[in-house]
């Protein structure tokens, strides 16, 4: 089965940071150094792969559309499905990257007997969304521990987070539902049989690695409860390129291994599918709009091509031409 | 050549489900299995062209006799096509394998094959981009989702490339808008660098290419074939028309599929364009050399479809014309749309289409000058320029199938929709989900549309066969209306398999029907020269 390579990678991984910290005490390695490393990798990586795809032409004007063209005055445009104009396309496009509004449609295809039968499917977009917006969300809480002072609106998102107001410290509902989320989209992989047959190691790697990652976070702020002072002071001075020698901190072997995860995270994201976050934004059938036939779109590689000329046509049929009364370019 | 296998019996066909097999898709090799693919190119139309690998093979050889640094081609091919295609190189890179994808497509949804999953088909060329063109690919093979390039790799890319429609319906549903049909193009593309084509497509290019049209009809024989279409035109209405050919100066050059103009059903079609044109009063021109709105050249590489593309314009230009008015043709249109002007325009030498019946002006034509004839007759319906008797459809409960393309590629929806309604009383839909962005493919589109691979195409156009069997049930329709010359050839032997009494009609062929021409004398026919139910009695009373 495809996903013990992942389990075994992610387990590694914890182990790795565990034993680093714990036993060797290569707090500089794991707090300081990797992190650095890893954040480089994945801005040159996410730059790099940007500009590949950038590189590569956008020959034609392929939006897959979705709804009715924009035609005859009296029949109405599906502006948002089939936009034609480039505000139409940045409504599209919203709809995508913020509600995933292609995956809203999807619909489960069955056969019943000898009949195909259609049904409803709006888990994988409900899943699909709570992860992306929970992750959106501990990102932007995360900028807590980089900024000084903390901002209000960070301050603003923390207290909505918490808004249930249970436990102390108080319980955010972004880590129950990234939780929720990335849980069922990994059982979906390994339980629904279809897309357990498509899903590669490259699949699971990623939810196992950041189910790891949202839970050692989740422990270390229950469970083991490191010093959060002195992680902020690592982190400010990770941002402020003063690191400040983390062995003299006393920070939990937990924090480590969360910090390392996440590390390890950034440091995949460019060379995996999770390119996709970027992706997304480029995709030709997505991007563009429907207007090819209102405005001309221009190929920067179009080169000529042999054709077969009217001229080699006559010439070719002139006699049977004449005789059935055509008229000829030449006698 | 060998004889074409008989279709099985239904039950067969449908006697499969949709669990995955236990072996992993990378360890279960191609099976060749008989009614599924056309035979391979012959290599005179490959010279024709001037394409690689030129000689007479076919896909259950062993050997398929590829040149020797077959591997380098394709590997340079794939480099160069990445430079050239973003779709192509973002949509190797992005798929997250959600699986939203896999139980869309009707070949899926009509073989329970796992390769038919659009997901599935893109994996077949992805795991060789990573194995050549990715680190993790290079370093980890396998584990990275990688596999090297061999003989039985292309074999499998041959047969799900030339098993793909390139309908664009997985599009649809993708977060990320992965079109596997860019990626079936481009497969395709690579394979013709080899000389693998299979011989339905390679043949109508070779024709298209030298005599203007995939069937390769000359320029008498075309202006014969309508010539006993207007005669059936006379039977039936009284009306003698005399429609134009390469004639210099017409303000509007006509260009169909010529599937129109040789074949049933799509002849009814062509002689529904004419009435309208004639009782319109239209100043219009056909031409035989630029005689195939269609293309088969798009299911063989870019360069193919441009070369063949050229000849409308080249022609309008040469005969001097104001616009140009387009015929039902489902992949014609979406590259029309989305493809003409690029290649070969700017299209400056014509003006922009106005009607002349109307005034319209079809702005949204504005660069291509080149307008879809039910938008033109919607167009006229709407301001009252035609006469029609709705009455004559009355025997017909009508349902509507999209074409792939002029749904997905152009967003064609509402303009048929518009016509059948004010041309016959009993329009029916399809399920919501089978229609409009969503609908079915008629399973044999992007050339499969051969004799050969009989079981493929009704698999394959099992998925739209069950909604009209549903609507059929429900409301009783007989017609499936269509605007697309492919689907006119296609959709009739399938709904005589899974749908009998079930006709396919062109939606000019059933406005024909309706059109009501000047000094006609009293229907008791319809455009196929049945007897008019209710019209017949009628005209004895
Ligand atoms: S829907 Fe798109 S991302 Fe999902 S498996 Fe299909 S192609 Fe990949
Ligand atoms: S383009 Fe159509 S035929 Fe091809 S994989 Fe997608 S759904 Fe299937």
């Amino acid at each position: 089965m495809k996903i013990w390579p992942s389990f075994l990678a992610a387990l590694a991984l914890v182990l790795l940071a565990w034993a680093g910290v714990g036993l060797f005490h290569w707090q500089t390695l794991f707090g300081v150094v990797i992190p650095y490393l890893a954040f480089l990798t994945f801005v040159a990586g996410f730059i790099r792969r940007v500009v590949l795809w950038g590189r590569s032409a956008v020959p034609f004007r392929i939006p897959t559309t979705c709804g009715q063209q924009k035609t005859l005055p009296w029949i109405k445009q599906d502006k948002l499905e089939n936009p034609s104009s480039p505000w139409q396309v940045l409504g599209r496009m919203c709809l995508e990257v913020f509600l995933f509004r292609s995956l809203f449609r999807n619909i489960r295809t069955e056969k019943r007997g000898a009949a195909l039968g259609f049904g409803s499917a709006k888990w994988l977009w409900l899943g699909g969304l709570v992860f992306h917006w929970s992750m959106l969300i501990i990102l932007l809480r995360h900028l807590r521990l980089f900024l000084n002072p903390v901002p209000a609106p960070i301050r603003g998102l923390e207290a909505l987070d918490s808004f249930l107001q249970i436990g102390a410290p108080l319980l955010y509902i972004t880590d129950l539902t990234i939780v929720f989320a990335l849980t069922y989209l990994f059982l979906r992989r390994v339980v629904v049989p279809s897309v357990r047959y498509i899903s590669q190691p490259a699949d699971y790697f990623p939810l196992l690695l950041l189910l790891a990652a949202a839970l050692s976070g989740i422990l270390m702020r229950w469970f083991f409860r490191v010093d959060i002072r002195a992680v902020k002071e690592l982190t400010m001075g990770l941002v402020t390129f003063h690191p400040l020698p983390p062995g003299q901190l006393s920070i939990g072997v937990i924090f480590y291994i969360h910090i390392f995860l996440v590390s390890c995270l950034f440091a995949y994201f460019p060379w995996s599918k999770l390119m996709h976050a970027g992706g997304v934004f480029l995709s030709p059938t997505r991007n563009m709009s429907n207007n090819s036939r209102a405005v001309r779109h221009v190929n920067p590689w179009n080169y000529p091509v042999k054709t077969h000329a009217y001229a080699e046509y006559e010439e070719q049929f002139r006699e049977k031409m004449r005789k059935a009364g055509l008229p000829l370019e030449t006698e | 050549m060998a004889r074409a296998p008989k279709a099985p019996k239904a039950e067969e066909l449908l006697d499969f489900d949709f669990s995955p097999p236990a072996a992993d898709w990378m360890e279960t090799p191609v099976d060749f299995k008989p009614g599924t693919f056309c035979y391979g190119a012959k290599g005179k139309n490959l010279d024709i062209m001037d394409l690689p690998n030129a000689r007479d093979w076919s896909p259950t050889d062993e050997d398929w006799r590829l040149p020797a640094e077959w591997q380098g081609t394709i590997i340079e091919g794939l480099a160069d096509r990445m430079k050239k295609y973003r779709s192509f190189r973002l949509f190797l890179d992005i798929c997250v394998r959600c699986g939203a994808c896999a139980d869309k497509c009707h070949f899926y949804l009509g073989s329970g094959d796992p390769k038919n999953m659009p997901v599935l088909r893109a994996e077949l060329l992805r795991s060789v981009y990573r194995r050549y063109f990715t680190r993790p690919g290079k370093l980890f093979g396998r584990l990275a989702g990688a596999r090297d390039l061999t003989v039985d790799v292309l074999k499998e890319w041959w047969y799900y490339f030339f098993q793909c429609t390139e309908c664009r319906r997985c599009s649809v549903f993708c977060p990320y808008g992965i079109d596997q049909a860019e990626i079936t193009l481009m497969g395709r593309e690579l394979l013709n660098l080899l000389g693998l084509n299979t011989d339905w497509i390679a043949g109508p290019v070779a024709n298209c290419f030298m005599n203007g049209n995939h069937v390769g009809l000359e320029p008498q024989t075309i202006m014969s074939n309508v010539e006993f279409l207007l005669e059936d035109i006379e039977t039936i209405t009284g009306r003698h028309i005399e429609p134009s050919f390469n004639r210099k100066g017409a303000e509007i050059l006509f260009v169909a599929p010529s599937g129109d103009l040789y074949a049933e059903p799509g002849t009814y079609t062509c002689m529904g364009y004419l009435m309208l044109f004639d009782q319109l009063g239209l100043d219009y021109t056909m031409s035989t050399y630029a005689s195939e709105g269609g293309n088969f050249g798009f299911f063989t590489s870019n360069e193919t479809a441009k070369r063949l593309n050229a000849k409308i314009y080249a022609e309008a230009r040469r005969l001097g014309v104001k616009w140009i008015l387009g015929g039902e043709c489902g992949h014609m249109w979406r590259l029309v749309n989305q493809y003409m002007d690029t290649w070969n325009g700017p299209a400056d030498f014509l003006e922009q289409p106005v009607s002349p019946v109307t005034g319209t002006k079809f702005t949204n034509a504005a660069a291509t000058r080149m307008v879809h004839i039910t938008e033109f007759t919607a167009d006229l319906l709407y301001h009252n320029k035609i006469k029609v008797d709705k009455s004559r459809n009355d025997h017909l409960v009508i349902t509507y199938h999209d074409s792939c393309n002029t749904a997905r590629g152009m967003g064609l929806l509402e303009e048929p929709r518009y016509i059948l309604r004010r041309i016959c009383n009993n329009f029916v839909e399809m399920p919501e989900d089978t229609i409009r962005e969503k609908t079915f493919c008629c399973g044999s589109g992007a050339g499969l549309n051969a004799g050969e691979n009989m079981e493929l195409r009704l698999r394959g156009g099992f998925p739209r066969a069950n909604a009209v069997k549903y609507v059929r049930e429900k409301h009783g329709v007989n017609v499936l209306a269509n605007i697309c010359a492919l689907d006119r050839a296609s959709l009739p032997a399938l709904m005589d398999y899974w749908v009998p009494g079930v006709k396919v009609m062109g939606v000019h062929e059933l406005l024909g029907n309706a059109l009501v021409l000047d000094g006609e004398i009293e229907r008791t026919l319809d455009l196929r020269s049945d007897d008019l139910p209710g019209k017949e009695e009628e005209a004895i009373v």
